[in-house]
Protein backbone atom coordinates (compact mmCIF):
# COMPACT_ATOMS: atom_id res chain seq x y z
CA UNK A 1 0.00 0.00 0.00
CA UNK A 2 2.31 2.33 1.11
CA UNK A 3 4.68 1.16 -1.76
CA UNK A 4 2.32 2.08 -4.34
CA UNK A 5 1.50 5.66 -2.78
CA UNK A 6 5.11 6.08 -2.77
CA UNK A 7 5.27 4.94 -6.42
CA UNK A 8 2.61 7.62 -7.40
CA UNK A 9 3.99 10.04 -5.54
CA UNK A 10 7.70 9.50 -7.48
CA UNK A 11 5.84 9.47 -11.04
CA UNK A 12 3.86 12.48 -9.96
CA UNK A 13 7.29 14.60 -8.61
CA UNK A 14 8.99 13.26 -12.04
CA UNK A 15 6.15 14.44 -13.85
CA UNK A 16 5.99 18.12 -12.55
CA UNK A 17 9.98 18.45 -12.62
CA UNK A 18 9.69 17.69 -16.32
CA UNK A 19 6.59 20.62 -16.55
CA UNK A 20 8.92 22.91 -14.41
CA UNK A 21 12.06 23.28 -12.97
CA UNK A 22 14.01 23.55 -9.93
CA UNK A 23 16.48 26.37 -9.88
CA UNK A 24 19.03 25.96 -7.63
CA UNK A 25 21.47 28.37 -7.21
CA UNK A 26 25.03 28.60 -5.58
CA UNK A 27 25.15 28.27 -1.92
CA UNK A 28 21.73 27.56 -1.93
CA UNK A 29 19.90 23.93 -1.54
CA UNK A 30 16.48 22.45 -3.22
CA UNK A 31 13.81 22.33 -0.92
CA UNK A 32 10.62 21.42 -2.40
CA UNK A 33 10.60 20.18 -6.15
CA UNK A 34 7.61 21.39 -8.46
CA UNK A 35 4.73 18.58 -7.40
CA UNK A 36 4.88 19.79 -3.59
CA UNK A 37 5.17 23.63 -4.54
CA UNK A 38 2.28 22.91 -6.94
CA UNK A 39 0.32 21.21 -4.36
CA UNK A 40 0.73 23.66 -1.25
CA UNK A 41 -0.38 26.55 -3.93
CA UNK A 42 -3.44 24.63 -5.12
CA UNK A 43 -3.99 23.94 -0.79
CA UNK A 44 -3.25 27.50 -0.46
CA UNK A 45 -5.82 28.91 -3.69
CA UNK A 46 -8.52 26.61 -2.30
CA UNK A 47 -8.31 27.24 0.98
CA UNK A 48 -8.61 31.37 0.72
CA UNK A 49 -11.57 30.50 -1.62
CA UNK A 50 -13.13 28.07 0.93
CA UNK A 51 -12.13 30.83 3.58
CA UNK A 52 -13.48 33.61 1.79
CA UNK A 53 -16.96 31.73 0.64
CA UNK A 54 -17.34 30.93 4.19
CA UNK A 55 -16.90 34.17 6.18
CA UNK A 56 -20.39 34.99 4.46
CA UNK A 57 -21.45 31.77 6.18
CA UNK A 58 -20.06 32.46 9.25
CA UNK A 59 -21.09 35.57 9.91
CA UNK A 60 -23.35 37.06 6.92
CA UNK A 61 -23.79 40.16 8.73
CA UNK A 62 -20.33 40.84 9.28
CA UNK A 63 -19.28 39.91 5.45
CA UNK A 64 -22.33 41.61 3.45
CA UNK A 65 -19.34 43.81 2.02
CA UNK A 66 -17.22 40.88 1.36
CA UNK A 67 -19.98 38.28 -0.17
CA UNK A 68 -20.77 40.32 -3.44
CA UNK A 69 -17.05 39.17 -5.21
CA UNK A 70 -18.43 35.78 -4.89
CA UNK A 71 -21.68 36.43 -6.06
CA UNK A 72 -23.80 37.11 -3.27
CA UNK A 73 -25.02 35.05 -0.37
CA UNK A 74 -26.90 32.10 -2.16
CA UNK A 75 -23.76 31.91 -4.72
CA UNK A 76 -21.04 32.23 -2.50
CA UNK A 77 -22.90 28.94 0.11
CA UNK A 78 -23.66 27.28 -2.82
CA UNK A 79 -19.91 27.17 -4.10
CA UNK A 80 -18.61 26.77 -1.07
CA UNK A 81 -18.71 23.09 -0.37
CA UNK A 82 -16.93 22.42 -4.04
CA UNK A 83 -14.30 24.47 -2.75
CA UNK A 84 -14.05 22.83 0.19
CA UNK A 85 -13.75 19.58 -1.73
CA UNK A 86 -10.83 20.97 -3.75
CA UNK A 87 -8.82 21.72 -0.69
CA UNK A 88 -9.51 18.69 0.68
CA UNK A 89 -8.91 16.64 -2.65
CA UNK A 90 -5.34 18.83 -2.63
CA UNK A 91 -4.38 18.56 0.50
CA UNK A 92 -4.82 14.70 0.79
CA UNK A 93 -2.41 14.84 -2.31
CA UNK A 94 -0.30 16.85 -0.42
CA UNK A 95 -0.25 14.68 2.92
CA UNK A 96 0.53 11.65 0.51
CA UNK A 97 3.44 13.80 -0.62
CA UNK A 98 4.72 14.98 2.97
CA UNK A 99 3.45 11.96 4.70
CA UNK A 100 7.22 10.46 5.65
CA UNK A 101 8.82 13.88 6.12
CA UNK A 102 5.70 15.07 8.55
CA UNK A 103 6.43 11.26 10.60
CA UNK A 104 6.34 12.80 14.69
CA UNK A 105 10.15 12.05 16.30
CA UNK A 106 11.22 13.02 20.04
CA UNK A 107 12.51 15.78 17.94
CA UNK A 108 9.91 17.80 17.44
CA UNK A 109 8.24 17.17 21.11
CA UNK A 110 11.30 18.74 22.54
CA UNK A 111 11.12 21.40 19.74
CA UNK A 112 7.45 21.94 21.14
CA UNK A 113 8.56 22.07 24.48
CA UNK A 114 11.20 24.95 23.57
CA UNK A 115 8.09 26.92 22.06
CA UNK A 116 8.64 29.61 24.42
CA UNK A 117 11.81 30.63 23.95
CA UNK A 118 11.68 30.35 19.95
CA UNK A 119 8.76 32.44 20.26
CA UNK A 120 10.47 35.46 22.30
CA UNK A 121 13.31 35.16 19.65
CA UNK A 122 16.08 34.03 22.36
CA UNK A 123 17.05 31.42 20.54
CA UNK A 124 18.59 32.38 16.74
CA UNK A 125 18.87 29.04 15.29
CA UNK A 126 16.90 26.37 16.22
CA UNK A 127 17.75 23.18 17.97
CA UNK A 128 20.23 21.10 16.28
CA UNK A 129 17.83 17.79 15.81
CA UNK A 130 15.94 20.46 13.79
CA UNK A 131 15.01 18.07 10.57
CA UNK A 132 13.29 18.77 7.17
CA UNK A 133 10.19 19.88 9.39
CA UNK A 134 10.13 21.18 12.81
CA UNK A 135 7.57 20.50 15.20
CA UNK A 136 5.65 23.91 14.61
CA UNK A 137 5.32 22.65 10.72
CA UNK A 138 4.65 19.29 11.49
CA UNK A 139 1.69 20.08 14.42
CA UNK A 140 0.28 22.34 12.14
CA UNK A 141 0.32 19.64 9.05
CA UNK A 142 -1.46 17.32 11.60
CA UNK A 143 -3.93 19.94 12.97
CA UNK A 144 -4.93 20.45 9.25
CA UNK A 145 -5.32 16.69 8.28
CA UNK A 146 -7.28 16.50 11.57
CA UNK A 147 -9.32 19.44 10.44
CA UNK A 148 -9.86 18.11 6.92
CA UNK A 149 -11.33 14.90 8.22
CA UNK A 150 -13.73 16.96 10.50
CA UNK A 151 -14.16 19.32 7.64
CA UNK A 152 -14.92 16.66 5.26
CA UNK A 153 -17.37 14.55 7.31
CA UNK A 154 -19.31 17.44 8.76
CA UNK A 155 -19.53 19.57 5.45
CA UNK A 156 -20.93 16.61 3.68
CA UNK A 157 -23.56 16.68 5.90
CA UNK A 158 -24.15 20.40 6.45
CA UNK A 159 -24.08 20.45 2.10
CA UNK A 160 -26.73 17.90 1.98
CA UNK A 161 -28.53 19.78 5.07
CA UNK A 162 -31.41 18.44 7.40
CA UNK A 163 -33.50 17.37 4.74
CA UNK A 164 -31.28 14.18 4.47
CA UNK A 165 -29.02 13.91 7.88
CA UNK A 166 -31.88 14.98 10.35
CA UNK A 167 -31.59 17.65 12.57
CA UNK A 168 -29.17 17.03 15.08
CA UNK A 169 -26.56 16.12 13.02
CA UNK A 170 -26.36 19.38 11.25
CA UNK A 171 -26.75 21.34 14.57
CA UNK A 172 -23.69 19.37 15.81
CA UNK A 173 -21.86 19.58 12.58
CA UNK A 174 -22.23 23.79 12.50
CA UNK A 175 -20.33 23.56 15.63
CA UNK A 176 -17.40 21.47 14.78
CA UNK A 177 -16.94 22.80 11.57
CA UNK A 178 -16.99 26.66 12.56
CA UNK A 179 -14.81 25.28 15.33
CA UNK A 180 -12.26 23.61 12.99
CA UNK A 181 -12.19 26.88 10.39
CA UNK A 182 -11.99 28.78 13.63
CA UNK A 183 -8.25 26.68 14.47
CA UNK A 184 -7.11 26.54 11.19
CA UNK A 185 -8.16 30.89 10.14
CA UNK A 186 -5.46 31.35 13.58
CA UNK A 187 -3.10 28.60 12.15
CA UNK A 188 -2.93 30.39 8.66
CA UNK A 189 -1.99 34.02 10.33
CA UNK A 190 1.14 31.77 12.00
CA UNK A 191 1.81 30.03 8.66
CA UNK A 192 2.01 33.49 6.38
CA UNK A 193 3.82 35.45 8.99
CA UNK A 194 6.37 32.89 9.37
CA UNK A 195 6.96 31.91 6.18
CA UNK A 196 7.67 35.53 4.60
CA UNK A 197 8.47 38.35 7.16
CA UNK A 198 8.43 35.97 10.30
CA UNK A 199 11.45 34.12 8.93
CA UNK A 200 13.01 36.04 6.06
CA UNK A 201 14.48 33.81 2.95
CA UNK A 202 11.43 31.17 3.82
CA UNK A 203 9.19 32.12 1.04
CA UNK A 204 11.37 31.74 -2.19
CA UNK A 205 11.38 27.46 -0.54
CA UNK A 206 7.48 27.94 -2.36
CA UNK A 207 8.24 29.83 -5.34
CA UNK A 208 11.44 28.88 -6.69
CA UNK A 209 11.80 25.61 -4.19
CA UNK A 210 15.57 26.85 -3.29
CA UNK A 211 16.55 27.97 0.12
CA UNK A 212 20.51 29.63 1.27
CA UNK A 213 22.24 27.59 2.73
CA UNK A 214 22.57 29.79 5.58
CA UNK A 215 18.45 29.52 5.79
CA UNK A 216 18.95 25.69 5.99
CA UNK A 217 21.39 25.23 8.71
CA UNK A 218 19.85 28.02 10.68
CA UNK A 219 16.10 26.55 11.01
CA UNK A 220 16.75 22.76 9.80
CA UNK A 221 20.16 22.55 10.93
CA UNK A 222 19.77 18.52 10.74
CA UNK A 223 18.35 18.67 8.11
CA UNK A 224 21.07 20.85 6.28
CA UNK A 225 23.85 18.03 7.85
CA UNK A 226 21.59 15.89 5.67
CA UNK A 227 21.74 17.83 2.50
CA UNK A 228 25.48 19.37 2.91
CA UNK A 229 27.12 16.22 5.04
CA UNK A 230 28.52 18.68 7.04
CA UNK A 231 27.67 18.92 10.77
CA UNK A 232 26.75 22.74 11.68
CA UNK A 233 27.37 22.02 15.35
CA UNK A 234 31.16 20.52 15.07
CA UNK A 235 31.72 23.15 12.17
CA UNK A 236 30.43 25.81 14.94
CA UNK A 237 32.83 24.25 17.89
CA UNK A 238 35.55 23.65 15.38
CA UNK A 239 35.15 27.75 13.87
CA UNK A 240 35.24 28.81 17.49
CA UNK A 241 38.50 26.81 18.72
CA UNK A 242 40.23 28.76 15.55
CA UNK A 243 38.93 31.27 16.75
CA UNK A 244 37.20 32.36 13.54
CA UNK A 245 33.95 33.35 15.44
CA UNK A 246 32.83 34.12 18.75
CA UNK A 247 32.50 32.47 21.43
CA UNK A 248 29.07 32.44 23.10
CA UNK B 1 -53.05 44.72 13.03
CA UNK B 2 -53.42 47.86 12.07
CA UNK B 3 -57.02 48.46 12.85
CA UNK B 4 -56.32 47.75 15.96
CA UNK B 5 -53.87 50.03 16.37
CA UNK B 6 -55.77 52.90 14.77
CA UNK B 7 -58.73 52.14 16.90
CA UNK B 8 -56.79 52.35 20.13
CA UNK B 9 -58.00 55.79 21.97
CA UNK B 10 -55.83 58.56 22.80
CA UNK B 11 -58.39 61.08 24.25
CA UNK B 12 -62.09 61.62 24.31
CA UNK B 13 -63.45 64.95 24.26
CA UNK B 14 -65.47 66.19 27.08
CA UNK B 15 -64.64 63.80 29.44
CA UNK B 16 -62.73 64.62 32.57
CA UNK B 17 -60.53 62.31 34.44
CA UNK B 18 -59.24 59.14 32.89
CA UNK B 19 -60.50 58.26 29.69
CA UNK B 20 -61.46 54.48 29.52
CA UNK B 21 -59.42 52.61 27.78
CA UNK B 22 -56.86 54.99 27.63
CA UNK B 23 -53.34 53.72 27.34
CA UNK B 24 -54.28 50.45 27.06
CA UNK B 25 -52.49 47.77 25.12
CA UNK B 26 -54.61 44.92 23.59
CA UNK B 27 -52.67 41.72 23.11
CA UNK B 28 -51.90 42.07 19.48
CA UNK B 29 -50.37 38.75 18.95
CA UNK B 30 -52.31 36.94 16.24
CA UNK B 31 -53.00 33.13 15.89
CA UNK B 32 -54.62 30.63 13.26
CA UNK B 33 -56.93 28.18 15.32
CA UNK B 34 -57.25 24.68 13.40
CA UNK B 35 -60.06 22.21 14.46
CA UNK B 36 -59.09 19.19 12.96
CA UNK B 37 -62.14 17.88 14.24
CA UNK B 38 -64.36 19.63 11.89
CA UNK B 39 -61.64 19.44 8.94
CA UNK B 40 -63.63 17.92 6.48
CA UNK B 41 -59.80 17.69 3.62
CA UNK B 42 -61.69 19.55 1.08
CA UNK B 43 -58.26 21.75 0.55
CA UNK B 44 -59.76 24.71 -0.16
CA UNK B 45 -57.11 26.10 1.65
CA UNK B 46 -54.31 24.44 -0.30
CA UNK B 47 -55.82 26.52 -3.24
CA UNK B 48 -56.18 29.55 -1.70
CA UNK B 49 -52.47 29.53 -0.07
CA UNK B 50 -51.63 28.63 -3.98
CA UNK B 51 -53.64 31.60 -5.80
CA UNK B 52 -53.15 34.68 -2.73
CA UNK B 53 -48.99 33.93 -2.86
CA UNK B 54 -48.97 33.25 -6.84
CA UNK B 55 -47.25 30.11 -6.78
CA UNK B 56 -46.84 27.63 -9.69
CA UNK B 57 -48.11 24.12 -9.17
CA UNK B 58 -45.32 21.63 -9.93
CA UNK B 59 -46.08 17.95 -10.47
CA UNK B 60 -47.12 15.81 -7.60
CA UNK B 61 -46.79 12.17 -6.22
CA UNK B 62 -49.37 9.96 -5.92
CA UNK B 63 -48.87 7.99 -2.72
CA UNK B 64 -52.60 6.01 -2.40
CA UNK B 65 -53.52 9.17 -0.54
CA UNK B 66 -56.19 11.58 -0.92
CA UNK B 67 -53.14 13.62 0.41
CA UNK B 68 -52.27 16.51 -2.72
CA UNK B 69 -48.64 15.26 -2.01
CA UNK B 70 -46.22 13.69 0.76
CA UNK B 71 -44.80 16.99 2.28
CA UNK B 72 -45.22 20.76 1.73
CA UNK B 73 -42.44 22.39 -0.96
CA UNK B 74 -40.99 25.68 -1.54
CA UNK B 75 -43.87 26.25 -3.48
CA UNK B 76 -46.78 24.38 -1.79
CA UNK B 77 -47.01 25.75 2.12
CA UNK B 78 -49.90 24.55 2.88
CA UNK B 79 -50.87 20.46 2.88
CA UNK B 80 -53.75 19.00 4.43
CA UNK B 81 -52.38 15.45 5.81
CA UNK B 82 -54.24 12.64 5.66
CA UNK B 83 -54.18 9.82 8.42
CA UNK B 84 -55.66 6.84 8.78
CA UNK B 85 -55.67 5.67 12.31
CA UNK B 86 -57.07 2.10 13.64
CA UNK B 87 -58.88 2.24 16.84
CA UNK B 88 -58.70 -0.72 19.45
CA UNK B 89 -62.23 -1.93 18.05
CA UNK B 90 -60.56 -2.19 14.40
CA UNK B 91 -62.61 1.14 13.42
CA UNK B 92 -60.59 3.39 11.32
CA UNK B 93 -60.67 7.43 12.44
CA UNK B 94 -59.90 9.26 9.47
CA UNK B 95 -57.35 11.88 10.85
CA UNK B 96 -56.99 15.44 8.72
CA UNK B 97 -54.66 18.19 9.84
CA UNK B 98 -52.97 21.05 7.91
CA UNK B 99 -49.83 21.12 8.52
CA UNK B 100 -48.24 24.69 7.54
CA UNK B 101 -45.70 26.60 9.83
CA UNK B 102 -46.54 26.94 13.04
CA UNK B 103 -44.99 30.18 13.74
CA UNK B 104 -43.35 29.36 17.06
CA UNK B 105 -42.92 32.00 19.55
CA UNK B 106 -39.38 30.76 19.94
CA UNK B 107 -38.69 29.86 16.27
CA UNK B 108 -35.70 27.76 15.75
CA UNK B 109 -35.38 28.79 12.23
CA UNK B 110 -34.99 32.41 13.32
CA UNK B 111 -32.25 30.81 15.57
CA UNK B 112 -30.69 28.76 13.30
CA UNK B 113 -30.08 31.62 10.64
CA UNK B 114 -26.71 33.43 10.75
CA UNK B 115 -27.85 35.69 7.56
CA UNK B 116 -29.00 39.41 8.98
CA UNK B 117 -32.47 40.30 8.64
CA UNK B 118 -33.44 36.82 6.44
CA UNK B 119 -36.19 35.62 9.11
CA UNK B 120 -38.14 38.21 11.04
CA UNK B 121 -40.83 37.56 13.75
CA UNK B 122 -43.01 40.76 13.98
CA UNK B 123 -44.61 41.97 17.57
CA UNK B 124 -47.76 39.92 16.31
CA UNK B 125 -46.02 36.68 16.55
CA UNK B 126 -45.47 36.11 12.71
CA UNK B 127 -42.31 34.69 11.51
CA UNK B 128 -41.72 35.57 8.12
CA UNK B 129 -38.60 35.35 5.61
CA UNK B 130 -37.23 37.37 3.92
CA UNK B 131 -35.54 36.12 0.73
CA UNK B 132 -33.50 39.30 -0.16
CA UNK B 133 -31.33 38.48 2.65
CA UNK B 134 -31.15 34.58 2.53
CA UNK B 135 -28.17 33.09 1.59
CA UNK B 136 -29.78 30.01 1.11
CA UNK B 137 -27.26 27.92 4.26
CA UNK B 138 -30.82 25.79 4.93
CA UNK B 139 -29.63 25.87 8.77
CA UNK B 140 -33.17 26.70 9.36
CA UNK B 141 -34.37 23.62 7.94
CA UNK B 142 -32.36 21.83 10.86
CA UNK B 143 -33.86 24.11 13.73
CA UNK B 144 -37.78 23.54 12.82
CA UNK B 145 -38.71 21.13 14.74
CA UNK B 146 -41.72 20.97 12.17
CA UNK B 147 -39.81 20.04 8.50
CA UNK B 148 -41.56 23.42 7.25
CA UNK B 149 -38.24 25.90 5.41
CA UNK B 150 -37.96 24.58 1.75
CA UNK B 151 -35.12 25.00 0.11
CA UNK B 152 -35.59 25.99 -3.76
CA UNK B 153 -32.87 25.05 -5.61
CA UNK B 154 -33.49 27.35 -8.59
CA UNK B 155 -33.47 30.50 -6.39
CA UNK B 156 -30.91 29.12 -3.67
CA UNK B 157 -33.67 30.23 -0.93
CA UNK B 158 -36.01 29.28 1.48
CA UNK B 159 -39.74 29.85 1.87
CA UNK B 160 -42.55 28.90 3.80
CA UNK B 161 -45.87 29.86 5.12
CA UNK B 162 -46.06 33.99 5.44
CA UNK B 163 -49.20 33.25 7.80
CA UNK B 164 -50.07 35.91 4.80
CA UNK B 165 -48.22 38.63 6.89
CA UNK B 166 -49.70 40.63 3.74
CA UNK B 167 -52.91 40.35 4.20
CA UNK B 168 -52.84 40.20 8.32
CA UNK B 169 -50.97 43.38 7.33
CA UNK B 170 -53.69 45.37 5.99
CA UNK B 171 -55.98 43.81 8.59
CA UNK B 172 -57.14 40.68 6.60
CA UNK B 173 -57.65 37.36 7.62
CA UNK B 174 -54.87 34.69 6.08
CA UNK B 175 -55.97 33.49 2.30
CA UNK B 176 -56.67 29.60 4.16
CA UNK B 177 -59.10 30.93 6.67
CA UNK B 178 -60.90 32.92 4.05
CA UNK B 179 -61.81 29.60 2.28
CA UNK B 180 -62.66 27.47 4.63
CA UNK B 181 -65.57 26.44 4.11
CA UNK B 182 -66.60 24.43 7.39
CA UNK B 183 -65.45 27.49 10.20
CA UNK B 184 -62.41 24.91 10.81
CA UNK B 185 -60.09 27.66 10.65
CA UNK B 186 -60.53 30.36 12.88
CA UNK B 187 -58.05 33.65 13.04
CA UNK B 188 -57.81 36.16 15.68
CA UNK B 189 -55.81 37.34 18.56
CA UNK B 190 -53.93 34.42 20.63
CA UNK B 191 -55.91 34.79 24.00
CA UNK B 192 -59.30 34.69 21.93
CA UNK B 193 -57.90 31.52 20.21
CA UNK B 194 -56.83 30.08 22.90
CA UNK B 195 -60.89 30.06 24.74
CA UNK B 196 -61.99 29.32 21.32
CA UNK B 197 -60.00 26.40 21.23
CA UNK B 198 -60.48 25.10 25.06
CA UNK B 199 -63.95 25.27 24.78
CA UNK B 200 -64.43 23.43 21.81
CA UNK B 201 -62.04 20.93 23.71
CA UNK B 202 -64.10 20.84 26.53
CA UNK B 203 -67.34 20.41 24.32
CA UNK B 204 -65.54 17.21 22.33
CA UNK B 205 -64.74 15.90 26.01
CA UNK B 206 -67.95 16.66 27.50
CA UNK B 207 -70.41 15.84 24.63
CA UNK B 208 -68.69 13.81 21.74
CA UNK B 209 -66.99 11.21 23.51
CA UNK B 210 -63.54 12.11 22.84
CA UNK B 211 -62.17 11.76 26.17
CA UNK B 212 -58.39 12.93 25.10
CA UNK B 213 -60.04 15.89 23.29
CA UNK B 214 -57.25 18.79 23.66
CA UNK B 215 -55.19 22.11 22.34
CA UNK B 216 -51.78 21.68 21.03
CA UNK B 217 -49.58 24.75 21.69
CA UNK B 218 -46.88 23.28 22.63
CA UNK B 219 -45.31 25.19 25.43
CA UNK B 220 -41.28 23.67 24.95
CA UNK B 221 -41.50 25.96 22.14
CA UNK B 222 -43.04 28.79 24.41
CA UNK B 223 -46.25 28.16 22.44
CA UNK B 224 -46.99 28.35 18.91
CA UNK B 225 -49.11 30.85 16.59
CA UNK B 226 -51.15 27.94 14.97
CA UNK B 227 -53.13 26.09 17.56
CA UNK B 228 -54.75 22.73 16.90
CA UNK B 229 -57.80 21.25 18.36
CA UNK B 230 -57.12 17.43 18.21
CA UNK B 231 -59.56 14.33 19.26
CA UNK B 232 -56.81 12.83 20.98
CA UNK B 233 -54.04 15.45 22.10
CA UNK B 234 -52.00 12.95 24.33
CA UNK B 235 -50.83 11.33 20.78
CA UNK B 236 -50.16 14.73 18.27
CA UNK B 237 -47.98 11.80 16.49
CA UNK B 238 -50.72 10.37 14.86
CA UNK B 239 -51.63 13.17 12.76
CA UNK B 240 -49.27 12.92 10.13
CA UNK B 241 -46.01 13.40 12.71
CA UNK B 242 -46.92 16.48 15.04
CA UNK B 243 -43.80 16.26 17.71
CA UNK B 244 -45.28 16.12 21.67
CA UNK B 245 -42.25 18.36 22.49
CA UNK B 246 -40.80 19.61 19.61
CA UNK B 247 -37.41 20.99 20.64
CA UNK B 248 -34.96 23.13 19.18
CA UNK B 249 -31.20 21.74 19.11
CA UNK B 250 -29.31 23.81 22.12
CA UNK B 251 -26.42 24.15 19.86
CA UNK B 252 -27.34 26.89 17.79
CA UNK B 253 -28.11 29.03 21.20
CA UNK B 254 -24.72 28.16 22.41
CA UNK B 255 -22.82 28.51 19.32
CA UNK B 256 -24.28 31.51 17.51
CA UNK B 257 -24.69 33.64 20.56
CA UNK B 258 -21.60 32.62 22.56
CA UNK B 259 -18.90 30.95 20.64
CA UNK B 260 -18.94 32.28 17.42
CA UNK B 261 -18.21 36.06 18.41
CA UNK B 262 -15.96 35.01 20.71
CA UNK B 263 -14.07 32.81 18.58
CA UNK B 264 -14.26 34.66 15.67
CA UNK B 265 -12.54 38.08 17.45
CA UNK B 266 -10.00 35.54 18.90
CA UNK B 267 -8.82 34.68 15.26
CA UNK B 268 -8.31 38.10 14.53
CA UNK B 269 -6.07 38.07 17.65
CA UNK B 270 -3.94 35.93 15.77
CA UNK B 271 -3.40 38.34 13.11
CA UNK B 272 -2.80 41.19 15.75
CA UNK B 273 -0.88 38.58 18.03
CA UNK B 274 2.06 37.88 14.71
CA UNK B 275 1.84 41.74 13.63
CA UNK B 276 2.73 42.52 17.46
CA UNK B 277 5.10 39.68 17.47
CA UNK B 278 7.14 41.62 14.31
CA UNK B 279 7.38 44.66 15.65
CA UNK B 280 8.42 43.53 19.51
CA UNK B 281 10.47 40.51 18.80
CA UNK B 282 11.28 41.07 15.13
CA UNK B 283 11.86 38.87 12.74
CA UNK B 284 14.18 35.68 13.06
CA UNK B 285 16.86 35.83 10.18
CA UNK B 286 19.10 33.23 8.62
CA UNK B 287 22.58 33.53 10.48
CA UNK B 288 25.59 33.44 8.84
CA UNK B 289 27.07 29.33 8.75
CA UNK B 290 29.89 28.51 10.85
CA UNK B 291 33.44 28.89 8.59
CA UNK B 292 33.92 25.55 7.15
CA UNK B 293 37.32 24.08 7.21
CA UNK B 294 38.06 23.55 3.71
CA UNK B 295 36.41 27.12 2.87
CA UNK B 296 36.40 30.67 3.47
CA UNK B 297 33.34 32.27 5.17
CA UNK B 298 30.77 32.58 2.81
CA UNK B 299 28.87 35.69 2.21
CA UNK B 300 25.69 36.95 3.65
CA UNK B 301 23.55 34.99 1.90
CA UNK B 302 19.49 36.36 0.60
Amino acid sequence: MSTAIERFDDKARDAFDRMGQNEVYEGELLRHRVYTRFLHWMVALFFFLALFTGFGIYMPWLFRWFTPIFGGGPLARAMHPWFGLGFVVFFALQMLNWIQPMTWTAADTKWIRNLRSTVSGKEKQDPPDTGFFNGGQKAQFWEIVGGSVVFLITGIILWKGARTFGCWPVAISYILHDISAVIMLGGIFIHIYLSTIGEPGTFQAMIRGAVSEAWAWTFHPAWYKEVTGRDPVQACEEARKRGQIAKQ
Amino acid sequence: MSDRKTLQIKQISGHSGPSPGFDMQRDAEVCKLIDTTICIGCKACEVACVEWNDMPFSPTTFDNTYQTMPATRWNFWNLIKFNEHQREDGTIQWLMRKDQCMHCADPGCLRACPADGAIVQYTNGIVDFQQENCIGCEYCVSGCPYDIPKFNPATKKVYKCTLCSDRVGGGLEPACIKACPTGCLKFGTKDDMKYIAEERAKQLRENFGFEKAGVYDPQSIGGTHVVYVLHDAENPERYGGLPRNPVIPWSYTVWKWLFKPVLGTFALFGLVGVLFHYVTVGPRLPQPQPPLKDSTPREKEI
